[in-house]
């Protein structure tokens, strides 16, 4: 799952404004396949953590609620050439993180 | 294949297992403290309760949330939740959609970042978006009713 987070962090006055994109078919585990009549197994984000530094800014935990292919928007107080990190984890174990310096 | 170069990819196999299965502790450990039930609950009240502790909140304007009146698509529902100075200390924010199967959407722990979080969430069908706030161990909360044309959850 490499690549999977398009993340933007600008800052402006002391505030960051991130936004970020992940791609995760996020599925809730109530819907069924077309074909088969199977359910399809939940398989979706269930931990966000966003770092500056050493610093957690946001740590968050999601349902399978949360759209197929996330977007998720944040401020937190920093300023620009901050290095700032997203990471997430989804219930079936795979995880995956960007780092991006803020702008 | 002859007994030798089985006998070399038996062995290789079993070290990338023990590899995975020692990788894969680090995400057992963090699913460990996820809040499973608050995402089963089957109504606001519950899943209220399993997350943040309790299953009431006091209504207030400080709390501003932007989502559509209507959704066409009930898949992706864009929801923005502001929080106004007048409540200091906000711990986290949540977000429930009360006419899901199960209300819980999302909790946000912002530890260090400001009282915003913008994101888009699935709806089954109309219903309010809840927003629910924890500042200063007291939970304060606001609504706004989404109307949904098409359903999100399910095919």
């Amino acid at each position: 799952m490499a690549n999977s987070i398009k993340l933007r962090a600008k800052a402006s006055k002391g505030v960051v404004t991130v936004k970020a994109l992940i791609n995760h078919p996020m599925e809730t585990g109530l819907r069924k396949d077309q074909k088969t009549g199977k359910l399809i197994p939940a398989h979706h984000i269930q931990e966000v953590m966003a770092k500056s530094g050493d610093k957690t800014v946001l740590d968050a935990v999601w349902g399978g609620a949360i759209s197929t292919n996330p977007y998720l928007s944040f401020m937190y107080s920093g300023a620009k050439g901050d290095s700032l990190t997203l990471s997430w984890v989804d219930n079936q174990g795979n995880s995956d993180s960007e780092t991006a310096s803020v702008a | 294949m002859n007994r030798r170069t089985l006998l070399k990819r038996t062995l290789a196999l079993s070290a990338v297992s023990v590899a995975a299965s020692a990788g894969l502790l680090t995400p057992g450990q963090v699913l460990a403290a996820y809040p499973k039930a608050a995402f089963e609950a089957k109504d606001t009240a519950a899943a209220l309760t399993a997350a943040l502790g309790t299953g009431g909140f006091e209504h207030s304007d400080g709390i501003e949330i932007k989502a559509p009146d209507i959704a066409e698509n009930g898949s992706v529902v864009p929801v923005t939740v502001e929080v106004s100075s007048a409540l200091s200390n906000v711990e986290s924010i949540s977000i429930l959609a009360e006419s899901n199967g199960t209300p819980l959407v999302a909790t946000f722990n912002l530890s260090g970042s400001e009282a915003f979080i913008s994101t888009r969430i699935k709806m089954g069908k109309t219903g309010d978006v809840v927003a629910v706030v924890k500042s200063g161990g007291k939970l304060y909360g606001n609504k706004k009713e989404v109307k949904v044309t098409i359903g999100g959850c399910g095919g």
